[in-house]
Order: C-alpha cells, then structure tokens, then sequence
C-alpha cells in the first residue's frame, strides 16, 4: 500500500467480525484497488464528501426561506439554483422538488421501492427510512408513523405522502414553529431536524425563554 | 412546489384522470405494486426523462419517457383512509399510465 495522504489505517479492514456484505464491499474495494481503477485517495475523497453532506445543508435552507420570503419563493421555483445561493452543491440530483407544508397540509417522503433520498441536502439516509417497515407503512399508515414521531394531526389537515420512484427528490420545506418570530437565522436552524424535512414531524417548538 | 422541466411534454396534462397499467414483467420496474390497476390524476407534468428501465441494463435510456406526479386518494389505493384528504403521490412514467374516465 502506498503511504499517500495518510490513508493506510482508513483503508485496513476493521478488526471484528464483517457480514457477508460487508465482506463482499471490502473484496470488491480491494479489486478496484489493485487493478488501478481506484487509488486510496480517491476513496478518502469519496468517504470525506460523503461525509461532509449532512441536514445541516437542509436547515440552512429552510431557516433561510422562514426568514426570507424572496429566497422562499426562489427555493420553490427552482431549488437547485436556490441551494447554489446558499452554497450547497445540489447538482447531482436529477430533479429536486420543495414541498411546502401548511397548516391544512403536511408532506411527507418515502421511497417504497429502495431509499431515494436527497443527499445532498440531508446526507445519508437514517437507517429507519430504510426499513421494509417504514417503506410499507409510510404509504397506508402515514398518520400512524407520524404518531410515533409525536405528531398528530386533525382529520381536517391533508396528509400527502410522496413515493420517491423516479428521478425527482423531495425536500420538504416544514411549517415555522409559532413564537420563533424573534429568533435569528442561526438559532431557527437548530429547529429544523432532518426528520422534518422527511416530514415525518413538524420542526422543534421554540425554546421556552430562560 | 418546485420546477417543472417541461410541462408541455407528453400526452397527459394537469388534472387529466389517468389509470396505472397492471402489468407484471420483469426488469428494473419503477411502477409500484400498490398503484398497479388503480386510478388516480395527474398532479404535475414533471417532463421527460431517460428511462429507468433501460438504463438499468445499460442502455442509453432512449426514448424518453415523460414523468409525471400522479395522485391517488389513500381510500382508492388501500380501500381506506385514515382521513378523508389524505393522498399517496407517486412518480409514474408515460407507459404505465391510460387514460380514465
């Protein structure tokens, strides 16, 4: 192994028992590697951009659009440009689409067939959104899912559930917490969790005062 | 919401009634089980787009097919909903819809 960028300890395989995929990955990182396909730093490049993708991208977004009724409109009109604005590298989405939610509708994202998901904007997908579970009971239990998540909404409110199938992704854009009225971009940021905008829940309520 | 690529593309247009073919073949089918046979509208024209299930295979994906956001009422999928507006969308390729009355 070479002694570029410090990678050796990154690339060594881990030391407890691996899974059959787990397993079959490395043979198959181990190949790329020895035909040449791949060196060691390409891979630390690809782990570290990965990486560097996370929901912190998403509530910059949506804290902005809160705050700043132009870019909210600019976000919906065209989300790929909006996200340039703000520095956020969305380029490698086909399509990405902004849902917004109201008080008589909230959105909320799935992908029933494999786990389509905006990454660039939230990073990797949790686990649970993964899950047969999930997949399934997104489609005909949304309301019931949304429970568990700690939101229950009045009959009157629309539930749209979105089956990611195709080559757009959904971001959705999640209603401002009442009282935050006060709040700077930086501290709304903090209440937009990544599972609002999969809109499995609202944002975070503000903050009592101390 | 966000940006149409091309509205005026395909043969469906916003609002038209639209009914998803049940076809069962294999190949890298996009169409889910649970919208097969049922009918819904067309919410959006998202425009065209390469086609998943020749890519898939390595082809090139031509010809274009024209996607669009198809909306179904949650009771005429599963038969019931857990409230009355509630709605499943889903992202549906020119050639798994027809027309419905």
């Amino acid at each position: 192994m070479s002694d570029t960028h410090g990678s050796e300890q990154a690339l060594e395989h881990p030391k407890h028992e691996l899974s059959y995929y787990a397993k079959r990955i490395y043979a198959i990182r181990d190949l790329l590697l020895e035909k040449g396909v791949l060196d060691e730093k390409d891979i630390q490049c690809q782990i570290e951009y990965q990486e560097a993708r996370s929901p912190a991208n998403g509530a910059k977004l949506v804290a902005r659009a809160w705050t700043d009724p132009a870019f909210k409109a600019r976000l919906i009109a065209d989300p790929k440009a909006a996200c340039l604005e703000m520095g956020i590298d969305a380029t490698s989405i086909n399509e990405f689409v902004v849902l917004e939610n109201t008080e008589k509708v909230r959105h909320m994202v799935v992908c029933t067939l494999c786990s389509c998901y905006p990454r660039p904007i939230l990073g990797r997908p949790p686990d649970w959104y993964k899950s047969f579970n999930y997949r399934q009971r997104a489609v005909n239990d949304p309301r019931g899912v949304m429970h568990e998540f700690g939101l229950v909404l009045p009959d009157d409110v629309e539930v749209r559930v979105h089956d990611s199938t195709a080559d757009i992704r959904y971001l959705v854009l999640p209603l401002r917490p009442k009282g935050t009225e006060t709040l700077s971009q930086a501290d709304l940021e903090k209440l937009v969790t990544r599972d609002s905008m999969i809109g499995v829940m609202d944002a975070l309520p503000a903050l009592p005062k101390a | 919401m966000g940006r149409a690529v091309n509205e005026a593309s395909g043969r469906f247009r916003s609002g038209d009634r639209v009914r998803v073919r049940f076809e069962d073949r294999p190949g890298h089918i996009r169409t889910p089980w649970y919208v097969r046979g049922k009918s819904g509208w067309v919410e959006r024209v998202y425009g065209d787009f390469h086609n998943p299930e020749s890519l898939a295979y390595g082809g090139d994906g031509l010809p274009t097919r024209t996607l669009y956001l198809v909306a179904f009422n949650q009771a005429d999928v599963f038969g019931a909903a857990e409230a009355p507006k509630d709605k499943v969308l889903v992202d549906i390729y020119e050639h798994w819809l027809d027309p419905a009355a």
